[in-house]
Protein backbone atom coordinates (compact mmCIF):
# COMPACT_ATOMS: atom_id res chain seq x y z
CA UNK A 1 0.00 0.00 0.00
CA UNK A 2 2.63 2.53 1.08
CA UNK A 3 4.96 1.49 -1.72
CA UNK A 4 2.10 1.87 -4.13
CA UNK A 5 1.57 5.43 -2.88
CA UNK A 6 5.22 6.42 -3.05
CA UNK A 7 5.60 4.99 -6.54
CA UNK A 8 3.38 7.80 -7.79
CA UNK A 9 5.20 11.10 -8.32
CA UNK A 10 2.12 13.18 -7.54
CA UNK A 11 1.74 11.37 -4.23
CA UNK A 12 5.37 12.03 -3.34
CA UNK A 13 4.91 15.70 -4.17
CA UNK A 14 1.69 15.82 -2.21
CA UNK A 15 3.35 14.31 0.83
CA UNK A 16 6.26 16.75 0.58
CA UNK A 17 3.87 19.68 0.20
CA UNK A 18 1.94 18.54 3.25
CA UNK A 19 5.07 18.24 5.37
CA UNK A 20 6.70 21.46 4.16
CA UNK A 21 3.57 23.54 4.57
CA UNK A 22 3.13 22.20 8.10
CA UNK A 23 6.31 24.01 9.11
CA UNK A 24 5.01 27.45 8.19
CA UNK A 25 1.55 26.57 9.38
CA UNK A 26 2.61 25.40 12.84
CA UNK A 27 4.95 28.32 13.51
CA UNK A 28 2.66 31.09 12.30
CA UNK A 29 -0.49 29.36 13.55
CA UNK A 30 0.98 29.59 17.04
CA UNK A 31 1.03 33.39 16.82
CA UNK A 32 -2.47 33.45 15.28
CA UNK A 33 -3.81 31.49 18.23
CA UNK A 34 -2.01 33.21 21.12
CA UNK A 35 -2.62 36.67 19.68
CA UNK A 36 -6.23 35.75 18.87
CA UNK A 37 -6.12 37.07 15.33
CA UNK A 38 -7.97 34.20 13.64
CA UNK A 39 -10.54 36.48 12.07
CA UNK A 40 -7.86 38.84 10.79
CA UNK A 41 -5.99 35.88 9.31
CA UNK A 42 -9.17 34.64 7.67
CA UNK A 43 -9.59 38.10 6.18
CA UNK A 44 -6.07 38.06 4.76
CA UNK A 45 -6.61 34.59 3.27
CA UNK A 46 -9.87 35.45 1.56
CA UNK A 47 -8.70 38.84 0.33
CA UNK A 48 -5.76 36.99 -1.22
CA UNK A 49 -8.17 35.27 -3.59
CA UNK A 50 -8.18 38.54 -5.52
CA UNK A 51 -4.48 37.92 -6.15
CA UNK A 52 -5.15 34.45 -7.50
CA UNK A 53 -7.78 35.83 -9.87
CA UNK A 54 -5.43 38.61 -10.97
CA UNK A 55 -2.58 36.17 -11.52
CA UNK A 56 -4.85 33.92 -13.52
CA UNK A 57 -6.10 36.83 -15.63
CA UNK A 58 -2.56 38.07 -16.34
CA UNK A 59 -1.44 34.55 -17.15
CA UNK A 60 1.29 34.26 -14.48
CA UNK A 61 1.53 31.47 -11.91
CA UNK A 62 -1.40 32.29 -9.60
CA UNK A 63 0.77 31.50 -6.60
CA UNK A 64 3.11 34.32 -7.69
CA UNK A 65 0.17 36.66 -8.17
CA UNK A 66 -1.09 35.92 -4.71
CA UNK A 67 2.12 36.90 -2.87
CA UNK A 68 2.00 40.69 -3.48
CA UNK A 69 -1.77 40.70 -3.22
CA UNK A 70 -1.88 38.91 0.12
CA UNK A 71 0.92 41.09 1.51
CA UNK A 72 -1.05 44.18 0.50
CA UNK A 73 -4.14 42.64 2.09
CA UNK A 74 -2.20 42.00 5.32
CA UNK A 75 -0.96 45.60 5.49
CA UNK A 76 -4.39 47.03 4.68
CA UNK A 77 -6.17 44.86 7.24
CA UNK A 78 -3.48 45.52 9.83
CA UNK A 79 -3.73 49.25 9.34
CA UNK A 80 -7.53 49.12 9.47
CA UNK A 81 -7.54 47.05 12.63
CA UNK A 82 -5.20 49.53 14.33
CA UNK A 83 -6.36 52.89 13.11
CA UNK A 84 -9.80 52.62 11.54
CA UNK A 85 -12.66 54.62 12.91
CA UNK A 86 -15.08 51.92 11.76
CA UNK A 87 -15.41 48.75 13.79
CA UNK A 88 -12.53 46.37 13.12
CA UNK A 89 -14.70 43.40 12.15
CA UNK A 90 -16.68 45.51 9.69
CA UNK A 91 -13.49 46.71 8.02
CA UNK A 92 -12.06 43.20 7.78
CA UNK A 93 -15.35 41.71 6.57
CA UNK A 94 -15.49 44.32 3.82
CA UNK A 95 -11.96 43.63 2.57
CA UNK A 96 -12.63 39.90 2.85
CA UNK A 97 -15.57 40.12 0.42
CA UNK A 98 -14.01 42.74 -1.87
CA UNK A 99 -10.92 40.53 -2.35
CA UNK A 100 -13.07 37.56 -3.26
CA UNK A 101 -15.10 39.74 -5.64
CA UNK A 102 -11.95 40.97 -7.43
CA UNK A 103 -10.87 37.36 -7.86
CA UNK A 104 -14.21 36.24 -9.28
CA UNK A 105 -14.37 39.18 -11.74
CA UNK A 106 -10.79 38.62 -12.95
CA UNK A 107 -11.39 34.94 -13.55
CA UNK A 108 -14.66 35.74 -15.32
CA UNK A 109 -12.93 38.25 -17.63
CA UNK A 110 -10.45 35.65 -18.86
CA UNK A 111 -11.97 33.87 -21.84
CA UNK A 112 -12.52 30.16 -21.46
CA UNK A 113 -13.26 27.91 -18.52
CA UNK A 114 -11.13 28.13 -15.36
CA UNK A 115 -10.62 24.51 -14.47
CA UNK A 116 -8.48 24.91 -11.37
CA UNK A 117 -10.39 27.73 -9.71
CA UNK A 118 -11.95 25.17 -7.45
CA UNK A 119 -8.55 23.88 -6.39
CA UNK A 120 -7.47 27.32 -5.14
CA UNK A 121 -10.61 27.67 -3.09
CA UNK A 122 -10.56 24.20 -1.60
CA UNK A 123 -7.02 22.98 -2.24
CA UNK A 124 -5.76 20.18 -4.39
CA UNK A 125 -2.57 18.85 -2.97
CA UNK A 126 -2.44 16.10 -5.61
CA UNK A 127 -1.63 18.58 -8.38
CA UNK A 128 1.28 20.36 -6.69
CA UNK A 129 4.05 20.83 -9.28
CA UNK A 130 7.70 20.58 -8.20
CA UNK A 131 8.19 24.31 -8.80
CA UNK A 132 5.63 25.06 -6.11
CA UNK A 133 7.47 22.78 -3.72
CA UNK A 134 10.56 24.95 -4.11
CA UNK A 135 8.51 28.06 -3.47
CA UNK A 136 6.96 26.54 -0.35
CA UNK A 137 10.42 25.62 0.88
CA UNK A 138 11.75 29.14 0.29
CA UNK A 139 8.80 30.67 2.12
CA UNK A 140 9.38 28.23 4.99
CA UNK A 141 13.00 29.33 5.23
CA UNK A 142 12.00 32.99 5.16
CA UNK A 143 9.38 32.51 7.88
CA UNK A 144 11.75 30.52 10.11
CA UNK A 145 14.50 33.14 9.78
CA UNK A 146 12.26 36.11 10.55
CA UNK A 147 10.68 34.34 13.52
CA UNK A 148 14.10 33.28 14.81
CA UNK A 149 15.49 36.81 14.52
CA UNK A 150 12.47 38.47 16.10
CA UNK A 151 11.40 35.80 18.57
CA UNK A 152 11.64 38.00 21.66
CA UNK A 153 9.83 40.88 19.96
CA UNK A 154 7.04 38.66 18.62
CA UNK A 155 6.68 37.04 22.03
CA UNK A 156 6.36 40.47 23.63
CA UNK A 157 3.73 41.82 21.24
CA UNK A 158 1.75 38.58 21.40
CA UNK A 159 1.72 38.49 25.18
CA UNK A 160 1.16 42.11 26.04
CA UNK A 161 1.38 44.68 23.28
CA UNK A 162 1.20 47.60 25.68
CA UNK A 163 4.16 46.38 27.71
CA UNK A 164 6.08 45.86 24.48
CA UNK A 165 5.39 49.47 23.53
CA UNK A 166 6.48 50.68 26.96
CA UNK A 167 9.73 48.74 26.47
CA UNK A 168 10.42 50.82 23.40
CA UNK A 169 9.38 48.37 20.68
CA UNK A 170 7.81 49.59 17.44
CA UNK A 171 4.73 47.50 18.05
CA UNK A 172 2.72 48.56 15.01
CA UNK A 173 5.57 47.78 12.60
CA UNK A 174 6.13 44.40 14.27
CA UNK A 175 2.43 43.63 14.17
CA UNK A 176 2.27 44.44 10.45
CA UNK A 177 5.31 42.25 9.84
CA UNK A 178 3.60 39.43 11.70
CA UNK A 179 0.52 39.83 9.51
CA UNK A 180 2.77 39.71 6.43
CA UNK A 181 4.16 36.39 7.65
CA UNK A 182 0.57 35.18 8.03
CA UNK A 183 -0.06 36.27 4.44
CA UNK A 184 2.95 34.26 3.22
CA UNK A 185 1.75 31.26 5.19
CA UNK A 186 -1.61 31.57 3.49
CA UNK A 187 0.22 31.42 0.14
CA UNK A 188 1.96 28.24 1.29
CA UNK A 189 -1.32 26.67 2.40
CA UNK A 190 -3.35 27.52 -0.70
CA UNK A 191 -2.17 24.38 -2.51
CA UNK A 192 -2.82 22.14 0.44
CA UNK A 193 -6.24 23.08 1.76
CA UNK A 194 -7.23 26.10 -0.32
CA UNK A 195 -8.16 29.62 0.69
CA UNK A 196 -11.51 28.84 2.26
CA UNK A 197 -10.11 26.28 4.70
CA UNK A 198 -6.69 27.81 5.45
CA UNK A 199 -7.87 29.24 8.70
CA UNK A 200 -8.76 25.84 10.14
CA UNK A 201 -5.31 24.39 9.56
CA UNK A 202 -3.72 27.60 10.82
CA UNK A 203 -5.56 27.50 14.14
CA UNK A 204 -6.47 23.89 15.03
CA UNK A 205 -2.97 22.40 15.43
CA UNK A 206 -1.82 25.43 17.44
CA UNK A 207 -4.94 25.39 19.60
CA UNK A 208 -4.33 21.75 20.53
CA UNK A 209 -0.61 22.43 21.09
CA UNK A 210 -1.41 25.30 23.45
CA UNK A 211 -3.14 22.91 25.82
CA UNK A 212 0.12 20.97 26.16
CA UNK A 213 2.91 23.54 26.13
CA UNK A 214 4.67 25.84 28.53
CA UNK A 215 6.52 27.97 26.02
CA UNK A 216 5.91 29.48 22.63
CA UNK A 217 8.76 27.45 21.10
CA UNK A 218 7.31 24.22 22.48
CA UNK A 219 3.91 25.19 21.16
CA UNK A 220 5.37 25.87 17.71
CA UNK A 221 7.14 22.51 17.52
CA UNK A 222 4.01 20.69 18.64
CA UNK A 223 1.78 22.54 16.20
CA UNK A 224 4.16 21.68 13.36
CA UNK A 225 3.94 18.02 14.36
CA UNK A 226 0.13 18.11 14.69
CA UNK A 227 -0.23 19.94 11.42
CA UNK A 228 1.97 17.39 9.62
CA UNK A 229 0.07 14.56 11.25
CA UNK A 230 -3.32 15.90 10.17
CA UNK A 231 -2.14 16.63 6.63
CA UNK A 232 -0.57 13.21 6.12
CA UNK A 233 -3.52 11.39 7.71
CA UNK A 234 -5.98 13.40 5.64
CA UNK A 235 -3.99 12.77 2.50
CA UNK A 236 -3.89 9.03 3.16
CA UNK A 237 -7.62 8.84 3.95
CA UNK A 238 -8.50 10.85 0.85
CA UNK A 239 -6.42 8.43 -1.24
CA UNK A 240 -8.09 5.47 0.44
CA UNK A 241 -11.65 6.68 -0.06
CA UNK A 242 -11.03 8.70 -3.20
CA UNK A 243 -12.41 11.97 -1.80
CA UNK A 244 -11.15 15.59 -1.88
CA UNK A 245 -7.80 15.82 -0.08
CA UNK A 246 -8.06 19.38 1.33
CA UNK A 247 -11.47 18.74 2.83
CA UNK A 248 -10.34 15.43 4.31
CA UNK A 249 -7.35 17.12 5.97
CA UNK A 250 -9.67 19.68 7.53
CA UNK A 251 -12.05 16.99 8.74
CA UNK A 252 -9.18 15.09 10.36
CA UNK A 253 -8.03 18.29 12.08
CA UNK A 254 -11.56 19.13 13.18
CA UNK A 255 -12.05 15.66 14.59
CA UNK A 256 -8.75 15.87 16.47
CA UNK A 257 -9.81 19.24 17.89
CA UNK A 258 -13.05 17.71 19.10
CA UNK A 259 -11.16 14.83 20.72
CA UNK A 260 -8.79 17.27 22.43
CA UNK A 261 -11.69 19.24 23.86
CA UNK A 262 -13.40 16.09 25.12
CA UNK A 263 -10.11 14.95 26.63
CA UNK A 264 -9.74 18.32 28.35
CA UNK A 265 -13.24 18.14 29.79
CA UNK A 266 -12.70 14.57 30.99
CA UNK A 267 -9.38 15.42 32.62
CA UNK A 268 -10.89 18.43 34.40
CA UNK A 269 -13.74 16.21 35.57
CA UNK A 270 -11.36 13.51 36.82
CA UNK A 271 -9.19 16.04 38.65
CA UNK A 272 -12.25 17.54 40.33
CA UNK A 273 -13.26 14.17 41.79
CA UNK B 1 18.47 69.14 46.14
CA UNK B 2 17.43 65.78 44.79
CA UNK B 3 17.09 65.23 41.08
CA UNK B 4 13.60 65.62 39.73
CA UNK B 5 12.39 62.60 37.78
CA UNK B 6 8.82 63.47 36.83
CA UNK B 7 7.71 67.04 36.23
CA UNK B 8 4.09 67.82 35.37
CA UNK B 9 2.86 71.34 34.86
CA UNK B 10 -0.81 72.09 34.25
CA UNK B 11 -1.07 68.67 32.59
CA UNK B 12 -4.46 67.99 31.01
CA UNK B 13 -5.80 65.07 29.01
CA UNK B 14 -9.13 64.84 27.29
CA UNK B 15 -10.80 62.04 25.42
CA UNK B 16 -13.22 63.33 22.77
CA UNK B 17 -13.68 66.61 24.58
CA UNK B 18 -14.19 65.08 28.02
CA UNK B 19 -11.54 66.13 30.53
CA UNK B 20 -10.01 63.08 32.17
CA UNK B 21 -7.13 64.92 33.81
CA UNK B 22 -7.30 68.66 34.44
CA UNK B 23 -4.43 70.95 35.30
CA UNK B 24 -2.15 68.55 37.19
CA UNK B 25 0.98 70.15 38.62
CA UNK B 26 3.32 67.98 40.62
CA UNK B 27 6.80 66.57 40.63
CA UNK B 28 8.40 63.34 41.74
CA UNK B 29 12.02 63.46 42.89
CA UNK B 30 14.60 60.74 43.18
CA UNK B 31 13.78 58.47 46.12
CA UNK B 32 10.18 59.59 46.39
CA UNK B 33 7.37 57.14 46.90
CA UNK B 34 4.20 58.73 45.58
CA UNK B 35 0.89 57.06 46.32
CA UNK B 36 -1.86 57.99 43.89
CA UNK B 37 -5.33 57.33 45.22
CA UNK B 38 -8.74 58.24 43.95
CA UNK B 39 -12.02 56.79 42.72
CA UNK B 40 -12.38 54.54 39.69
CA UNK B 41 -12.52 56.69 36.59
CA UNK B 42 -10.56 59.39 38.40
CA UNK B 43 -7.77 59.18 35.83
CA UNK B 44 -5.12 57.25 37.78
CA UNK B 45 -4.36 54.77 35.04
CA UNK B 46 -4.54 57.51 32.42
CA UNK B 47 -1.88 59.45 34.29
CA UNK B 48 0.40 56.40 34.32
CA UNK B 49 -0.22 55.90 30.62
CA UNK B 50 0.74 59.51 29.95
CA UNK B 51 3.94 59.07 31.95
CA UNK B 52 4.73 55.96 29.90
CA UNK B 53 4.11 57.72 26.61
CA UNK B 54 1.12 55.52 25.76
CA UNK B 55 -1.34 58.41 25.89
CA UNK B 56 -0.92 61.95 24.57
CA UNK B 57 -1.69 64.90 26.78
CA UNK B 58 -3.75 67.75 25.39
CA UNK B 59 -2.39 70.69 27.37
CA UNK B 60 0.37 71.58 29.80
CA UNK B 61 3.73 69.88 29.94
CA UNK B 62 5.16 66.64 31.23
CA UNK B 63 8.74 65.43 31.37
CA UNK B 64 10.13 62.12 32.57
CA UNK B 65 13.86 61.95 33.21
CA UNK B 66 14.04 65.40 31.64
CA UNK B 67 12.63 64.25 28.31
CA UNK B 68 9.35 63.44 26.67
CA UNK B 69 7.44 60.48 28.11
CA UNK B 70 8.24 57.22 26.36
CA UNK B 71 11.80 58.26 25.48
CA UNK B 72 13.57 56.50 28.33
CA UNK B 73 12.10 52.99 28.40
CA UNK B 74 15.27 51.45 29.88
CA UNK B 75 14.94 53.51 33.06
CA UNK B 76 11.30 52.77 33.85
CA UNK B 77 9.80 49.60 35.25
CA UNK B 78 6.09 49.21 34.66
CA UNK B 79 3.77 46.85 36.51
CA UNK B 80 0.43 46.87 34.71
CA UNK B 81 -2.88 45.72 36.15
CA UNK B 82 -2.68 42.00 35.73
CA UNK B 83 -6.17 41.70 34.30
CA UNK B 84 -5.20 42.74 30.82
CA UNK B 85 -3.53 39.69 29.38
CA UNK B 86 -4.35 36.08 28.68
CA UNK B 87 -3.56 33.81 31.61
CA UNK B 88 -3.70 30.80 29.30
CA UNK B 89 -0.68 32.11 27.39
CA UNK B 90 2.02 29.43 27.23
CA UNK B 91 4.85 31.20 29.04
CA UNK B 92 6.85 30.29 32.13
CA UNK B 93 7.62 32.65 34.99
CA UNK B 94 11.27 32.81 33.87
CA UNK B 95 10.38 33.84 30.31
CA UNK B 96 7.87 36.38 31.60
CA UNK B 97 10.50 37.96 33.84
CA UNK B 98 13.07 37.86 31.04
CA UNK B 99 10.70 40.05 29.04
CA UNK B 100 11.65 42.82 31.45
CA UNK B 101 15.07 42.93 29.74
CA UNK B 102 13.45 43.94 26.47
CA UNK B 103 14.06 47.63 27.00
CA UNK B 104 17.80 46.98 27.35
CA UNK B 105 18.10 45.06 24.08
CA UNK B 106 18.20 46.08 20.45
CA UNK B 107 16.08 44.58 17.71
CA UNK B 108 17.35 41.08 16.73
CA UNK B 109 19.59 40.89 19.81
CA UNK B 110 19.07 37.72 21.81
CA UNK B 111 18.95 37.44 25.59
CA UNK B 112 22.38 36.53 26.99
CA UNK B 113 23.74 35.30 30.31
CA UNK B 114 23.64 38.80 31.79
CA UNK B 115 19.93 39.09 31.00
CA UNK B 116 19.31 35.68 32.52
CA UNK B 117 21.29 36.62 35.63
CA UNK B 118 19.28 39.83 36.07
CA UNK B 119 16.04 37.92 35.59
CA UNK B 120 17.09 35.33 38.20
CA UNK B 121 18.03 38.13 40.59
CA UNK B 122 14.60 39.71 40.19
CA UNK B 123 12.99 36.30 40.71
CA UNK B 124 14.93 35.97 44.00
CA UNK B 125 13.98 39.47 45.15
CA UNK B 126 10.32 38.63 44.68
CA UNK B 127 10.67 35.18 46.23
CA UNK B 128 9.59 33.16 43.22
CA UNK B 129 12.62 30.82 43.03
CA UNK B 130 10.56 27.68 43.33
CA UNK B 131 8.14 28.73 40.61
CA UNK B 132 10.49 29.71 37.77
CA UNK B 133 9.43 26.90 35.43
CA UNK B 134 5.76 27.18 36.33
CA UNK B 135 3.36 28.26 33.59
CA UNK B 136 1.80 31.61 34.52
CA UNK B 137 -1.69 30.14 34.24
CA UNK B 138 -0.86 27.92 37.22
CA UNK B 139 0.12 30.79 39.55
CA UNK B 140 -2.10 32.27 42.22
CA UNK B 141 -3.08 35.91 41.94
CA UNK B 142 -0.41 37.03 44.40
CA UNK B 143 2.32 34.96 42.74
CA UNK B 144 1.43 36.35 39.33
CA UNK B 145 1.54 39.86 40.75
CA UNK B 146 5.02 39.23 42.14
CA UNK B 147 6.09 37.83 38.77
CA UNK B 148 4.95 41.07 37.12
CA UNK B 149 6.95 43.06 39.65
CA UNK B 150 9.94 40.79 38.96
CA UNK B 151 9.58 41.51 35.25
CA UNK B 152 9.72 45.25 35.95
CA UNK B 153 12.75 44.81 38.23
CA UNK B 154 14.67 42.68 35.73
CA UNK B 155 15.07 45.77 33.57
CA UNK B 156 17.01 47.49 36.40
CA UNK B 157 14.74 50.53 36.45
CA UNK B 158 15.27 53.75 38.37
CA UNK B 159 11.57 54.55 38.39
CA UNK B 160 8.88 51.99 39.14
CA UNK B 161 5.27 52.59 38.11
CA UNK B 162 2.74 50.24 39.71
CA UNK B 163 -0.90 50.13 38.67
CA UNK B 164 -3.19 48.59 41.31
CA UNK B 165 -0.71 45.89 42.34
CA UNK B 166 -3.07 44.53 44.96
CA UNK B 167 -6.35 44.55 43.05
CA UNK B 168 -8.22 41.27 43.50
CA UNK B 169 -5.66 39.72 45.84
CA UNK B 170 -6.62 38.40 49.26
CA UNK B 171 -5.61 40.58 52.26
CA UNK B 172 -2.76 38.31 53.41
CA UNK B 173 -1.15 38.47 49.99
CA UNK B 174 -1.60 42.25 49.92
CA UNK B 175 0.72 42.67 52.87
CA UNK B 176 3.45 40.54 51.27
CA UNK B 177 3.19 42.62 48.11
CA UNK B 178 3.47 45.81 50.17
CA UNK B 179 6.38 44.38 52.16
CA UNK B 180 8.11 43.74 48.87
CA UNK B 181 7.39 47.26 47.68
CA UNK B 182 8.68 48.66 50.96
CA UNK B 183 12.02 46.90 50.36
CA UNK B 184 12.15 48.35 46.89
CA UNK B 185 11.57 51.91 47.99
CA UNK B 186 15.05 51.94 49.51
CA UNK B 187 16.59 51.86 46.05
CA UNK B 188 13.89 53.03 43.65
CA UNK B 189 11.63 55.95 42.96
CA UNK B 190 8.08 54.64 43.00
CA UNK B 191 4.69 55.84 41.81
CA UNK B 192 1.93 53.56 43.04
CA UNK B 193 -1.68 53.73 41.91
CA UNK B 194 -4.16 52.12 44.25
CA UNK B 195 -7.47 52.42 45.98
CA UNK B 196 -6.16 50.79 49.16
CA UNK B 197 -6.05 54.10 51.04
CA UNK B 198 -5.61 52.46 54.40
CA UNK B 199 -2.63 50.39 53.32
CA UNK B 200 -0.48 52.90 51.53
CA UNK B 201 -0.30 55.61 54.17
CA UNK B 202 2.43 53.92 56.15
CA UNK B 203 4.67 53.28 53.18
CA UNK B 204 4.57 56.35 50.97
CA UNK B 205 6.38 59.66 51.28
CA UNK B 206 3.75 61.58 49.31
CA UNK B 207 0.07 61.02 48.75
CA UNK B 208 -1.97 62.53 45.96
CA UNK B 209 -5.68 62.19 45.49
CA UNK B 210 -6.62 62.14 41.86
CA UNK B 211 -10.15 62.79 40.74
CA UNK B 212 -9.70 64.57 37.41
CA UNK B 213 -7.81 67.20 39.40
CA UNK B 214 -4.95 66.42 41.73
CA UNK B 215 -4.59 67.23 45.39
CA UNK B 216 -1.31 66.58 47.19
CA UNK B 217 -1.30 65.77 50.88
CA UNK B 218 1.11 64.53 53.53
CA UNK B 219 0.93 60.84 54.33
CA UNK B 220 -0.54 59.99 57.69
CA UNK B 221 1.59 57.12 58.93
CA UNK B 222 -0.01 56.84 62.36
CA UNK B 223 -3.61 56.40 61.34
CA UNK B 224 -2.49 54.39 58.35
CA UNK B 225 -0.65 52.00 60.62
CA UNK B 226 -3.58 51.65 62.96
CA UNK B 227 -5.99 51.03 60.18
CA UNK B 228 -3.69 48.39 58.86
CA UNK B 229 -3.11 46.77 62.21
CA UNK B 230 -6.71 46.21 63.06
CA UNK B 231 -7.59 43.43 60.58
CA UNK B 232 -4.29 41.53 60.84
CA UNK B 233 -4.48 38.81 63.49
CA UNK B 234 -1.66 38.48 66.07
CA UNK B 235 -0.52 35.08 64.84
CA UNK B 236 -0.19 36.39 61.32
CA UNK B 237 2.62 35.17 59.13
CA UNK B 238 4.02 38.70 59.22
CA UNK B 239 4.59 39.48 62.89
CA UNK B 240 6.88 42.45 62.24
CA UNK B 241 4.23 44.67 60.76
Amino acid sequence: MLQEIFALEFMRNALLAALLSSIACGIIGTYVVVKKIGFISGGIAHTAFGGIGLGYYLGVNPLLGVIPFSLAAALAIGMLSKKAKVAEDTAIGTLWAVGMAVGVICIGLKPGYAPDLFSYLFGNILTVPSSDLWMIMLLDLLIISVVWLLSKEFLAISFDEEYAAVSGLKTTALYLLMLCLIALTVVVMVRVVGIVMVIALLTIPAAIARMLSRSLLGMMIQSVVFSALFSVCGLWLSFLFDVASGATIILVAGFAFLLAQVWRLVSVFLRAR
Amino acid sequence: MRTSIIECHQLSVDFDGVKVLDGLTFSVCEGDFLGLIGPNGGGKTTLLRVLLGLEKHSAGSVTVFGGLPGRSPGRIGYVPQRLFFDREFPISVRDLVLMGRLSKKNLFQRYNHLDRAKADEAICTTGLERLTERRIGDLSGGELQRALIARALAGEPELLLLDEPTASIDPQMKTTIYDLIEQLKERLTIVLVTHDISLINRYVTKVATLNVTLELSEPDPVSGRERLRAPVPQNSAFPNL
